[in-house]
């Protein structure tokens, strides 16, 4: 009855519609005017449409993990400092290093060694701070926001001390950049992004069950503590996998698992979480499509997502029923 | 039979329980009574194995709830917890759906589609069924949270103020189908539930128990815990008992 009680092909149609606008807008990046060496610009668009669905796909899908876990949909895993210690890290890159030897670092090397801090970081926060069980979520959050205030107070103490040249590189790591993925990295983070939303999907009946509410949950038997840590070691690999690979983009999970909540139209993880996944990949594909190509302008989707993104947030906040 | 060997509970530096020993039969309607505060609440949470007592023992029919994997646990006893928070796009028969989960884990099946629709006719929410929760009044959604609860068809049913926010109807009509569902049976199930309401506990429990401070004051038969001084005791203010129909109604003073 529970599952019969939903119409059984709706939520299938809206998987279906929204994989066909991302599949249309994917069309319409790779080929709209397309000239010149038409297999080496296809080549750099299907690359860097590529990190753009995974990022998207992939922040969309940790940010429904993490507003599930954290019992709100006013957060991001964001929210936890993730992004403030890759900033700091860059910050810390460029002070120590310099301005070129920073841009003469192996990109893949750099994907790598940030990819590999960022999930320590990520698990180290939230694996030591869930000791307790995880009905200590709260405390978890609020210890991620004063380290993340923390890192960003250090990371521009940093900066004021960089010369002119130099805080420019860390400016350009501040806000997400499509415009160059080392395709190494690119597939590392496909295999890790694919595998950690295939294990989503795997948890989504028990994810349904841990919406309810920890008490609750507990009271029907699902060993709630247990999949909260799952479910937050798989937002790290996804948040820090996605960040290494292009920088922060903190408010497109919140925007893309509002927008997923909408368009699924249901509870049930095991489609709210590709809705969410599909909608962060559409939002990136298309904005980037419109800066790109329309209106000629580059590396400021992170920009225009940021402030949207920020926007969203207030009005959830604001509105806390129509979240 | 549930028994309740020295139970001691603290919330964090707190202490709630303090050695409670008791034992409840495994029919009927069992109310456990007292006021603000007496520990009633923790008492079911450790029973239900939801709260890790400091020490002593519990066992429902044999059994260690805290010993056992989480959806075994939940196949013996079923707990209703108190302002239990629930996302509001669910529909109610998805909620009561959701009482199955310690029996198919995500797959459900025929007999899992029967126990639902049971459970919604049970409680008369066949017409809410398809109603989102946050389109629900208190007291409705309060019923779909017990027909949850039934739903998870366990021989236990422990039930943390059900009748809040129900009207008078409805309350009489919840504790009805309580009483009939706890009577000797196949299908008969032990109720255990914490009621503010001393007369529904005067017209429904065959057993009370009244607690204060974290301890047990009484435990035994309706008519021999409802009775003026054991209730004074308990409440720290004045009641008389008037007979009414062969039960006793309780006046508070």
């Amino acid at each position: 009855m529970a599952e019969t009680a939903l119409p059984p092909l709706r939520p299938a149609l809206r998987l279906w519609a929204l994989t066909g606008l991302l599949a249309a807008l994917s069309l319409v990046f790779l080929f709209w005017h397309l000239r010149g060496p038409t297999g080496f610009i296809l080549s750099l668009r299907a690359t860097r449409l590529a990190a753009l669905i995974l990022v998207g796909a992939a922040t969309g899908m940790a940010t429904v993990l993490f507003q599930t876990v954290a019992a709100n949909r006013l957060l991001t895993p964001g929210i936890v400092g993730i992004d403030a210690l890759f900033i700091f890290l860059q910050t810390a890159l460029v002070a120590t290093l310099g301005g070129l030897g920073y841009a003469l670092l192996p990109e893949f090397g750099r994907f790598l060694a940030e990819t590999a801090l960022l999930t320590l970081a990520a698990a180290a926060l939230f694996g030591l701070l869930l000791r307790r069980g995880a009905g200590d979520v709260t405390r978890m959050i609020l210890t991620g926001v004063i380290l993340g205030v923390l890192l960003r107070g250090l990371a521009e103490l940093s900066q004021r001390m960089l010369d002119p040249s130099e805080f420019a590189v860390v400016q350009q790591a501040m806000f997400a950049s499509f415009g160059s993925v080392p395709s190494g990295a690119l597939w590392m983070a496909a295999v890790v992004l694919v595998g950690a939303a295939a294990i989503a999907m795997v948890l989504s009946p028990a994810l349904d069950v841990a919406a309810l509410g920890r008490p609750t949950a507990r009271g029907l038997g699902l060993a709630h503590d247990r999949l909260a840590i799952a479910a937050l070691m798989l937002v790290a690999a996804m948040v820090a996998v996605s960040t290494a690979l292009v920088g922060p983009v903190t408010f497109l999970g919140l925007i893309a698992a509002a927008l997923g909540r909408v368009l699924a139209g249901t509870y049930r993880h095991a489609v709210l979480l590709p809705a969410a996944g599909l909608s962060g990949a559409a939002i990136l594909v298309a904005g980037q499509f419109v800066f790109e190509r329309l209106l000629g302008l580059h590396s400021t989707l992170a920009v225009l997502v940021e402030f949207f993104g920020g926007l969203l947030f207030l009005a959830l906040v604001l509105n806390r029923r129509s979240a | 039979m549930i028994e309740v060997r020295s139970l001691s509970y603290a919330a964090g530096a707190t202490p709630i329980l303090h050695e409670v020993a008791l034992d409840l039969a495994p029919r009927g309607i069992t109310a456990l009574i007292g006021p603000n505060g007496a520990g009633k609440s923790s008492l079911l949470h450790c029973i239900a194995g939801l709260a890790r007592p400091g020490a002593g023992t519990v066992r429902i029919d044999g059994l260690d709830p805290f010993a056992v994997p989480d959806r075994r646990r939940a196949r013996q006893v079923a707990l209703l917890q108190q302002s239990p928070t629930v996302a509001s796009r669910l529909r109610v028969a998805e909620l009561v759906g959701f009482g199955r989960w310690p029996h198919h884990a995500g797959r459900p099946g025929p007999e899992d589609a029967r126990v639902v629709a049971e459970a919604l006719t049970a409680f008369e929410l066949d017409a809410l069924a398809e109603r989102p929760l946050d389109t629900l009044s208190g007291g409705q959604r309060q019923r779909a949270m017990v027909a949850m609860a039934y739903a998870q068809a366990t021989p236990w049913l422990l039930l943390d103020e059900p009748l809040n926010a129900l009207d008078p109807r409805h309350a009489r009509d919840l504790m009805a189908r309580l009483h009939d569902l706890s009577r000797p049976g196949p299908e008969g199930r032990a109720v255990v539930v914490v009621l503010h309401d001393i007369n529904a506990a005067a017209l429904w429990a065959d057993r009370v128990v009244a607690m204060k401070d974290g301890r047990v004051i009484a435990a035994a038969g309706a008519a021999e815990v409802l009775r003026a001084e054991i209730l004074e005791e308990v409440f720290d203010t004045r009641f008389e008992i008037v007979p009414h129909r062969g039960r006793q109604l309780v006046v508070t003073l």
